[in-house]
């Protein structure tokens, strides 16, 4: 809106110098253009607020009823936790929204680690389930739209994400092993959202990167680093899954050193 | 090679006729090659040369494959010397990739990042210059392979086989000189990871390693002093020792495996001119073209997702180029735990354990040859090959030998296995320790065990012919099953190796027995206790005649079924 409001003025600076309107037309026509964004961008947010009021009192009923028949089992009835389970009080929408949307909850069984599956929910229910969880206690929202583009400073991500992520999920984001069987998943394709959530709630044994730690600029230069890599093919050719140095080994030995040896028998080979 | 060519062609047969018609004058080539001869008496060496028969089978290839990739890992190397500094000045990156602008880094990693995006054709020629680089190792070692499992180093080819394991050893220093160069965080990692190595050594590891990189790591030296080693004194041995590599190989001459009218004393194979040169050198053009082809369709080593060198940060899956794997899988296997104390100081073994097992392997490697010649006591020289099978306890060593080094290096890739395999680190590390002892063992007696099955088979086919399944009933009502018989050229392959027995203990001039000869005389039986004999003359004439003389048909051998041959 504010981008197509200021592009008015040069295209009318252009069409005065032909001399067909007078000076005031455009100042006339930027009047009537802020009044109307103004009046409708005042309108829309009011009647907005509004509705979200109306809506987010409905999403926290829909969500208190999802939580008890698919949450509160582990998690407690009143978000208390059990002996299987930890306490979701001040978790957060974030949190909720990170493992929820990614399938990791509902847990589908005790192991080493909740792995990644379809996720169980619809995104109204999803979003149900988060406002209910948030609205028993405060904890990191939802990230802001502005921080998920993906177009922010690719080189500073990089050099965080190499300083602060690269160690259990590989330079590339192709992840990596961790202890008992766990691990860090790859992080070729994921969402920026779900990104985002992750480096703020810290799932499983990720560790948090709150805002004193990774300000949201630099959660968004880490995406952009990381839709920079999903988004540009590897510059030297097919990337042999970006594991370094052992998919580079063993695709010597079983293709270039298999193509070479069969060229050898051929050679050799006596004529029939 | 070109003169060569011209010298047959220009004084050789297919010149004969033209030769008549043109009597007065004698072709450009010929008289160009006589100027040659005349002032370097070259004609004794290319007469020398160009009769050096190879033989045809396709595992003699592998060495020249490694010289095909030493020639391109040359070419491109030289293109690289070109636009890479070895320097570790700090500048700012401003190329064109854009997640590093304006990210610090040493001119070392600038000028690599430069050939990779802004030099023409300088990221293929990397490309080439590393898969190259891993395929020449490779080759090697398959080579090595190769002359281990035929015996191929026996006398007279010891001392070549020992500078083969030279050559391997300065092509992986070459291969970690290189991968250390361009200072990017896997290389770096790779560096620290060898300092670590080198100060894990009691005693002379801090000094040593402050000597090498000029003060504490990463210091501002190493990358600087890696280039000299890795474009000129390695380089410089390792072309010299291959120069007498390929002389001592046209002295000794090729080995070949055993045929008919192929002895101790002769080679068959095809002279290398003009046939044999003319495909091996398209045999060269194959061999570039293959690395070219991995070259400029799969990345490697690829440095900008890599970044800077930077001694905090480190990348899951950092491992080292496949021919260090071995020596990182040490590493990671070698129990954390290993150490002890005496009074105030800490003795870790967790370095000098894997270092000494390793050095142990290798200088049995290196030395294989003269222990297996020592325990043998033969001492006359070997131009037949062996077949694996018929050096049983040979064989299963190299099978002890491969299976150790294999683990060594799976386990360098243990995260890898790992999170692929959805394993846990730890079971995996305790699976491949376990591996790293039994295997070894395992792998000797079943190797051991199948080649003298295998002996033992041939033994039986080269008596008897082999079962050909077809059943015939006689005109008495005998039922006998047809054996079909080898030819003799097939018969020869399974009858000619020779026969070892282990040594008898003799006392020496004083009449006393020495322990090192107890020894020797203990290694020998176990080298050569089970053993199958090949057939003789005798069995096979008996055999046949035997088998002749129970059928009536007298075509083809036959025997009665259950008579248990």
């Amino acid at each position: 809106m504010a981008k197509s409001a200021s592009q008015d003025p040069l295209t009318k600076g252009r069409v005065r110098k032909q001399g067909r309107r007078s000076p005031l037309a455009s100042i006339a026509l930027i009047l009537i253009g802020l009044v109307a964004t103004g009046g409708v961008y005042a309108l829309f947010t009011t009647s907005a607020n509004a509705s979200t009021t109306a809506a987010s009192s409905a999403l926290t009923t829909e969500g208190s009823k999802l939580f008890q028949a698919n949450c509160a089992t582990c998690h407690g009835m009143n978000l208390e936790g059990t002996k299987v389970a930890p306490s979701l009080i001040g978790v957060g929408a974030a949190s909720v929204d990170f493992q929820v949307s990614t399938g990791r909850m509902p847990a589908a069984a005790s192991g080493p680690q909740e792995e990644q599956k379809p996720s169980q929910f619809t995104a109204q229910q999803t979003q149900a389930l988060y406002t209910f969880v948030a609205s028993k206690a405060p904890g990191p929202g939802i990230p802001s739209k502005e921080y998920l583009g993906g177009n922010d400073n690719a080189a500073q991500g990089a050099l965080l994400f190499r300083t602060n992520c690269a160690m259990c999920h590989n330079v590339a984001g192709a992840g990596g092993a961790l202890t008992e069987g766990k691990f860090a998943p790859a992080l070729t394709g994921v969402k920026a959202k779900t990104i985002y959530e992750a480096m703020e709630t810290g799932p499983q044994n990720m560790p948090v990167f709150n805002d004193k730690n990774l300000t949201p600029m630099q959660k968004a230069d880490v995406i952009t680093y990381l839709k920079y890599l999903d988004n540009n093919p590897s510059p030297g050719g097919l990337d042999l899954g970006n594991l370094g140095p052992v998919s580079e080994g063993l695709f010597l030995w079983i293709f270039g050193l298999g193509t070479i040896v069969g060229v050898t028998i051929w050679l050799t080979a006596k004529a029939n | 090679m070109t003169t060569t060519t011209d010298t047959s062609a220009g004084v050789g047969a297919p010149e004969a006729p033209r030769s008549t018609a043109l009597a007065k004058r004698p072709s450009v080539t010929a008289s160009a090659a006589n100027y040659i001869d005349e002032r370097t008496s070259i004609s004794g060496l290319v007469k020398e040369l160009g009769r050096k028969i190879f033989p045809d089978h396709w595992s003699f290839m592998l060495g020249e494959v490694a010289l095909y990739s030493f020639i391109v890992i040359l070419l491109t190397g030289t293109f690289l010397t070109f636009f890479f500094q070895a320097s570790q000045t700090p500048v700012v990156y401003d190329g064109t990739y854009l997640p590093l602008k304006g990210i610090n880094m040493s001119a070392a990693m600038n000028s690599t990042l430069h050939i990779s995006f802004d030099i023409r054709g300088g990221l293929l020629m990397r490309q080439v210059h590393h898969w190259a680089a891993l395929l020449f190792v490779a080759s090697i070692g398959l080579h090595m392979l190769r002359i281990f499992f035929t015996g191929a180093f026996r006398k007279p080819r010891e001392l070549n086989w020992m500078i083969g394991f030279i050559l391997f050893i300065l092509a992986m220093a070459e291969g970690f000189t290189g991968y250390s160069l361009p200072d990017d965080l896997l290389s770096g990692n790779g560096l620290r990871i060898i300092d670590g190595l080198i100060k894990g050594l009691p005693i002379v590891g801090t000094w040593i390693s402050y000597l090498l990189f000029g003060g504490e790591f990463p210091g501002t030296e190493i990358v600087g002093r890696l280039y000299t080693l890795h474009i000129l004194l390695l380089p410089a041995i390792l072309v010299a020792a291959l120069g007498v590599h390929l002389v001592l190989l046209v002295i000794n001459k090729h080995t070949q495996f055993a045929g008919p009218g192929k002895t101790n004393d002769n080679v068959v194979g095809v002279p290398i001119m003009p046939v044999f040169a003319a495909k091996a050198g398209g045999f060269f053009f194959i061999v570039f073209g293959v690395i070219m082809l991995m070259a400029s369709l799969f990345t490697i080593n690829p440095i900008w997702t890599y970044g800077p060198y930077d001694p905090s940060p480190i990348s899951a899956g950092t491992q080292p180029d496949w021919y260090i794997g071995f020596a990182d899988g040490a590493l990671r296997l070698v129990p954390s735990d290993w150490g002890f104390m005496i009074g105030d100081y800490t003795f870790s073994l967790n370095i000098v354990a894997p270092v000494l097992v390793l050095g142990l392997f290798i200088v049995a490697v290196a030395a294989y040859p003269f222990i297996e010649g020592w325990i043998t006591g033969d001492k006359r020289e070997h131009h037949i090959a062996d077949r694996p099978r018929n050096a049983p306890t040979r064989t299963a060593i190299g099978a002890a030998g491969v299976t150790f080094y294999a683990v060594l290096w799976a386990a360098a890739s243990s995260d890898l296995i790992a999170t692929h395999f959805l394993l846990s680190i730890e079971g995996v590390i305790r699976t491949l320790q376990i591996t790293l002892i039994l295997g070894p063992i395992v792998a000797y007696q079943i190797t051991k065990r199948v080649c003298l099955a295998l002996m033992k088979k041939d033994r039986e086919i080269a008596l008897h012919g082999f079962e050909s399944g077809r059943i015939v009933r006689l005109p008495g009502g005998e039922y006998i099953e047809v054996h079909e018989q080898l030819s003799d050229y097939e018969r020869w392959r399974l009858v000619s190796f020779q026969d070892y027995k282990p040594l008898m203990i003799r006392p020496n001039a004083q009449g006393r027995i020495s322990t090192l000869e107890r020894a020797r005389g203990a290694m020998s039986s176990w080298f050569f206790e089970d053993r199958i004999s090949p057939v003789t003359n005798t069995e096979l004439e008996q055999a046949h005649g035997a088998g002749h003389g129970a059928v009536e048909t007298g075509s083809a051998d036959g025997h009665e079924i259950g008579t248990g041959h």
